[in-house]
């Protein structure tokens, strides 16, 4: 057999002996990215359905932990910038080929959105809540008026952040774990699940909770089939693909991503809800924290190991 | 014009001259190098061979650095050298991310660096720092749109190759076998 050894001189920091330029900032982003794009996407659909009633915590109260998710996941990005002085530079420029260009201009729009959305529930939510400033209840007026228009726009912005988080990945074809279409839609489906877990979670009523259950239950299958997609395209691909895929059948990813994401992430939880759908008393907490974990510990594993994965040495 | 680099692998003798003098000409900081050697051993004893390589950025004509960035710092000169502006560059590690060749790093002031093609010297019309110094004179410059320059002159008679031409980003630098 042709053996090929190749030893390099270069040993630059971060860079070699293998890639590790991105830490848990960005997992951490791509996960908070995502959960408030699922958040904002199911209130966004409910309130173009015109289901406020019975759906609340989907449309009002679930949207009060975007804003903080999203604030914590530019903040997270910030610290993983390595030249954090000219980080208004990403604000000068809008460069459509680069997706963290428009990432950076699509949070830019959806984070102000999702304070308002959430703001002018908050007198719902607190009922002796005054605003201080006069303008602010004129805005909140403005929002009431407008807001199946600005469901529009939530929906289109959400759909496009959460593909964002998976394409920022896929874009990079020099890392072959990274460098499949299926990405942005994994990472959509995957953020759409955690956001649904999380309305789960908060909300109060049965019913509502019961909705929610079911569509995370069809998201995690989804979620399982695009899996099984990830790995039958990489095995039948090129054989830098072949060897990123093996990473994580037999590599050392095995345990940790068909543990942590696969069975206890996704496989348990629904069963979980399984079971509570047949009238099982399970504490919602319980699938809603694994559906959580299993989210974040997927952009962990891939962001790792996507790291370790390249063409040449 | 298009500015290429074809080294010549019989040639190289390994000796890590090109990367002291791109450390010295360019201020690279300590424990880091824009070019570096590589050997390369194939097949098992007693039929082995060996390649030695001095290898930097590409200079991709498909750069997908420069494509990744989300502030333009890294763009695309005259002669298609690829270039990073260190006061427009956050630092976010996307180029180094999108890199196949792995020829970027973050320098430890917070901007990413990489080799420029000594675009300073080159601009005098003096060659890079690395192909001026070679004691074998393995390595050759120059514009591969023009027909007399010492880079298209050193590929027209010799088989050549580029490394890993199927992450598909056209690298511009050529070994010549
Ligand atoms: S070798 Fe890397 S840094 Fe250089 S142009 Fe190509 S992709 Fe960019
Ligand atoms: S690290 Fe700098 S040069 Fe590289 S993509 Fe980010 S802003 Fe551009």
């Amino acid at each position: 057999m042709k053996e090929e050894l190749i030893i390099s001189g270069r040993m630059n920091p971060g860079i070699d002996p293998f890639l590790h330029i991105w830490h848990w900032h960005i997992p951490v982003y791509l996960f908070l990215g995502g959960l408030a794009a699922g958040i904002l996407f199911f209130a966004a659909l409910y309130t173009i359905m015109g289901r406020e009633k019975e759906m609340p915590t989907a449309v009002k109260w679930a949207t009060f932990v975007v804003p903080v998710a999203l604030v914590l996941g530019l903040m997270a990005l910030f610290f993983d910038l390595k030249h954090q002085m000219f980080f208004w530079r990403l604000y000068t420029t809008v460069r459509i080929e680069s997706p963290m260009s428009w990432g950076a201009w699509v949070l830019m729009f959806i984070t102000p959105l999702s304070m308002l959305w959430a703001a002018s529930y908050i007198k719902e939510a607190i009922p002796d809540w005054k605003w201080k400033y006069k303008f602010m209840d004129q805005i909140m007026d403005l929002v009431d008026k407008y807001r199946k228009a600005l469901a529009w726009a939530m929906l289109a912005l959400a759909v496009i952040l959460g593909i964002y988080t998976g394409i920022l990945l896929s874009a990079f074809n020099a890392r072959p774990l990274w460098n499949t279409s299926l990405l942005g839609l994994l990472f959509l489906v995957s953020g759409m699940s955690t956001g649904a877990a999380v309305i789960m979670w908060m909300s109060k009523d049965h019913r509502e909770r019961k909705i929610m259950s079911m569509i995370d239950l069809v998201l995690i299958i989804v979620e399982m089939f695009f899996i099984t997609h990830l790995f039958m395209g990489f095995m039948a691909s090129t054989a830098v693909q072949i060897e990123a895929a093996e990473l994580f059948l037999g590599g050392e990813f095995t345990v940790s991503f068909w543990v942590f994401v696969v069975i206890l992430g996704l496989i348990f939880p629904a069963i979980l809800e399984i079971l509570e759908l047949r009238g099982y008393k399970i504490p919602v907490a319980v699938p809603a924290l694994l559906i959580l974990f299993g989210g974040l510990a997927f952009r962990v594993i891939m962001v790792e190991a996507g790291q370790l994965t390249r063409y040449l040495y | 014009m298009r500015y290429a680099m074809a080294i010549d692998t019989r040639k190289c003798v390994g000796c890590s001259d090109c990367v002291v003098a791109c450390q010295t000409e360019n201020n690279v900081p300590i424990g880091y190098c824009r070019d570096w050697i590589t050997e390369t051993v194939d097949g098992s004893y007693p039929n082995v061979e060996i390649e030695l390589r001095t290898e930097r950025c590409n200079h991709c004509d498909n750069a997908p650095c420069v494509r990744c960035c989300p502030t333009g710092a890294s763009h695309i000169v005259e002669g298609g050298v690829v270039l990073v502006t260190p006061n427009k560059c956050i630092g976010c590690g996307a180029c180094i991310e999108s890199c196949p060749y792995d020829a970027r790093y973050s320098h430890p002031e917070g901007y990413v660096d990489k080799c420029t093609f000594c675009n300073h010297r080159v601009v005098k019309g003096e060659q890079p720092a690395c192909v001026s110094v070679c004691p074998t004179k393995c390595m050759y410059f120059g514009d591969l749109d023009d027909p007399n320059s010492d880079v298209a002159k050193a590929l027209r008679n010799r088989k050549y190759k580029a490394l890993a031409p199927e992450a598909g980003t056209k690298p511009q630098i050529f070994y010549m076998l």
